[in-house]
């Protein structure tokens, strides 16, 4: 496949579909077994400790309630900027994730913090709006002042095998993003294979995607190490295809250390330590961020803290 | 960023290694009388302990010890009984895997990570599977009540130490036969602490016999006359020594032996679950199985793509400390073994085929070998031909099915082989072709107690494992 085919939009339904179903086919037993046993790597002592650092800034520290306010927005800010109120040394999370109507919020909280405002749009968590809908969406959450914009797909055109619809609808919205960077969920869980994790991830990456993400958290499964392997698998050979990088980014069900880390490692040795940044790996998450700092002191002192000595937010 | 990983040592606190051990015979641990050898751990090459020899009276002692349990308890005990013993067995093996695992590690150099996540279950799992069949041998197809065959002589080699014995030991001792059995001279210590075993769950004495010592001893042991059947799983050279000795006599025989199976791949295969494949095929035990998948025959026209996957996969292998818990590849487990796979490596280059290794650093004590790819073989080249037994593979290329048949049958072994397409067709056509006694499809290197294991050809004769490796231990 030549770059200029990878990069430039498609010809047809038919090229994208005969480009999508000549990818290499992923073996689920031999996926599964290979992301469970990287899952047995022992990561102690400073390794542990670089982990988790590494682990906290990456976190999008997400809130996707019906029930958000203004104000528990801007609680989950002052968590974003200050991890650990007893300890100045935790580094900043990546991002906080919110709603679009909540945007404006995160931006005043976040004023001068380097955090990003992560917004999801084109009607999450289903998807199912008109497109003109789901520019409006995208629209309204970049003018309230967003920096990342999660979309998610259309699964059912995907599903359907209407693969060109839904990468047009990646490339109107990533048009509508203008600086913001686009990530493209998924809903792996209701694409339900690995072959098509690896079509979803190569369909999304020609379209323009800044990060693909696995899921949107309202569905189960959400992110699991092998879809995200498949994922690492793709964005490692699409810049060995094209020369560009495309960040990934599991969310959803990702909610202790150990799990934090078992993904770290898994980037580590699948897509390469140049992955290894918050530019190029975050994790959607929210309760992950206190077992994180409860690792981080218990790491640094050698007891463990309740859990009331970290805030809820 | 750059993401090193700190030691993760498995303790060693776990294992209490005595400085000497002797042998075990009819249920006690014994002198040998013949010159007592030393086993080192070959990560470092610190001495583990020192190992009796048994000599020719020490081996008569044994036989002996296990004639007299076959005649008096074990054969006559009905199969249920035999049954609970097995359980028991497999139950304290449960209990004691993380001991044995570590020290399965310290005397054969293998990363913990096998030796605890795929050694210690299957030892386990196949001493389950076979105290199942111990009274239900009527029902297995080979006739209304089959008899045990006697005693049997086992000689085992050091690539899976603990688990070659429970392959040899667990059958034949479902079937109501009693064992002497010699574990390789390298690594006789999991095979003393099964002796440990054998105590703890009140086996009969003289059920289960083990003598160490060399070469001498196990041709002893196959050649003496108290006993019958000879099952061996090690070289195709001393297979075939045991053949001649055993020719003639009454004795049965089953032989375990080398292998040079090819990896199979094809256009469509899933790519990065091969290239999985070919790593657990050829660097799984630093290349010490038999069934190693060591040559990787690959369909030209995705060749290169697949050899640069390849690569980039294998610089991740982590190659050191068999105790640290994220090491892949462990210690080569002798210098002689080292020494050959160097030599091996060594007429690859002069026959014309291109190395390449990964940037490793390997320790400087004990012996190591990096992993090795060899691109540009010929079916001609020594290293397409002979058993490497370690950690190098060699490439060739195919065009058709038909040519990958050819050249995948064109060895004088037959134990393993490796089909990789998304074709389901095409795995079951070739499945049909391949001369090999296990083909696995879209994997490698998977056992089971329940599947039968075993050669084609130079590769031996006789099935361990599953129903077949029943027969080999009764009379039928």
């Amino acid at each position: 496949m030549s770059t200029e085919t990878l990069t430039s939009a498609p010809a047809s339904g038919a090229e994208l579909r005969a480009f999508l179903h000549g990818l290499p086919g992923v073996d689920q037993v031999g996926a599964d077994e290979r992301a469970a046993r990287l899952a047995t790597r022992s990561i102690k002592n400073d390794a542990k400790a670089q982990a988790i650092d590494m682990a906290i800034t990456m976190v999008d520290l997400t809130t996707l309630e019906g029930a958000d306010t203004p104000g528990k927005v801007r609680a989950l800010c002052a968590k974003a900027a200050r991890p650990d109120p007893s300890d100045p040394d935790v580094p900043r999370v990546a991002a906080v994730c919110v709603y679009p109507d909540m945007v404006e919020h995160a931006v005043g909280a976040l004023k001068g913090t380097g955090i990003g405002v992560a917004s999801v749009a084109t009607a999450f968590p289903s998807g199912r709006a008109p497109l003109e809908a789901k520019l409006v969406d995208t629209r309204a959450a970049v003018a309230a002042g967003a920096t990342e914009i999660d979309m998610v797909i259309d699964r059912g055109a995907f599903l359907a095998g209407d693969y060109l619809k839904v990468h047009e609808e990646i490339v109107a919205t990533k048009q509508a993003c203008g600086d913001a960077h686009l990530k493209v969920i998924f809903e792996t869980g209701e694409l339900v294979t690995y072959d098509n994790v690896r079509r979803a991830s190569w369909l999304a990456m020609r379209a323009g995607a800044d990060f693909i993400k696995t899921s949107t958290g309202k569905v189960s499964p959400a992110a699991t190490l092998p879809v995200t392997m498949i994922m690492l698998e793709a964005v490692r050979d699409f810049r060995a295809a094209t020369g560009r990088m495309v960040g990934v980014k599991p969310a959803g069900g990702i909610r202790t250390t150990k799990d934090a880390i078992r993904y770290l490692v898994l980037v580590n040795e699948t897509a390469g330590p140049d992955w290894l940044s918050p530019k190029w790996f975050r994790l959607g998450a929210s309760s992950l961020l206190n077992d994180l700092l409860m690792q981080r002191r218990k790491l640094a002192t050698g007891v463990y803290s309740g859990p009331d000595y970290f805030t809820l937010d | 960023m750059n993401f090193e990983y700190a030691p993760a040592p498995e303790s060693r606190d776990v294992v209490d290694i005595r400085p000497s051990y002797g042998l075990f015979v009819d249920g006690e641990f014994t002198d040998g009388h013949g010159e007592p050898f030393k086993s080192i751990n070959p990560a470092n090459e610190d001495v583990l302990a020192e190992i009796a020899t048994a000599d020719q009276a020490d081996v008569d002692r044994a036989v002996k010890a296990a004639r007299r349990a076959h005649d008096k308890v074990w054969g006559p005990m009905p199969g249920r009984e035999r049954a609970k013993y097995l359980f028991r067995i497999a139950r304290l093996v449960q209990e004691r895997s993380r001991e044995l695992a570590v020290l399965e590690s310290i005397d054969n150099g293998k990363p913990i990570r096998e030796s605890r996540d795929v050694d210690l279950p299957l030892v386990a799992a196949h001493f389950f599977y076979y105290a199942g069949w111990a009274d239900k041998l009527g029902h297995a197809g080979l006739g209304p009540d089959p008899r045990p065959l006697g005693v049997a002589g086992q000689v085992i080699p050091w690539n899976f130490p603990l688990l070659m014995l429970a392959w040899k030991i667990a059958p034949a001792l479902a079937c109501g036969n009693t064992v002497v059995l010699k574990p390789a001279e390298t690594t006789p210590l999991t095979a003393l602490a099964f002796a440990e075993i054998c105590r703890q769950a009140d086996l009969p004495p003289g059920v289960v016999n083990i003598i160490t010592g060399a070469g001498d001893t196990g041709r002893a042991l196959v050649e003496h006359a108290g006993i019958d059947k000879v099952a061996f799983t090690g070289s195709t050279e001393v297979g075939k020594q045991i053949a001649r000795s055993v020719a003639g006599t009454p004795k049965r025989l089953t032989l375990e032996l080398g292998g040079k199976a090819a990896n199979v791949i094809f256009d469509d295969a899933p790519l990065d679950q091969a290239v999985e494949g070919i790593v657990n095929g050829i660097f799984f035990n630093q290349g010490h199985v038999c069934c190693a998948g060591s040559r990787l025959l690959v369909q030209e026209s995705v060749a290169d793509e697949l050899l640069e996957r390849l690569k980039i996969r294998m610089r991740t292998l982590r190659v050191g400390d068999p105790l640290d818990k994220n090491t892949d590849v462990g210690a080569i487990n002798s210098a002689a073994q080292l020494e050959k796979i160097r030599e091996l490596a060594g007429a690859g280059e002069q026959e014309g085929a291109t190395r390449w290794a990964p940037d490793c650093a390997l320790p400087q004590r004990g012996f190591w070998f990096a992993p090795t790819v060899f691109t540009g073989v010929a079916q001609s080249h020594r290293i397409a031909r002979e058993e490497i037994f370690g950690p190098v593979l060699s490439v060739l290329t195919f065009r058709t099915p038909a040519e990958a048949v050819e050249k995948a049958n064109n060895t004088p072994y037959g134990l393993s082989a490796g089909v990789w397409t998304e074709k389901g067709s095409r795995i079951l056509w070739m499945a049909e072709r391949l001369r090999a006694g296990v083909v696995w499809a879209n994997t490698f290197n998977k056992f089971d107690p329940a599947s039968p294991f075993g050669g084609y050809k130079e590769s031996g004769f006789g099935r361990e494992g599953g129903r077949h490796g029943l027969e080999a231990y009764l009379n039928v």
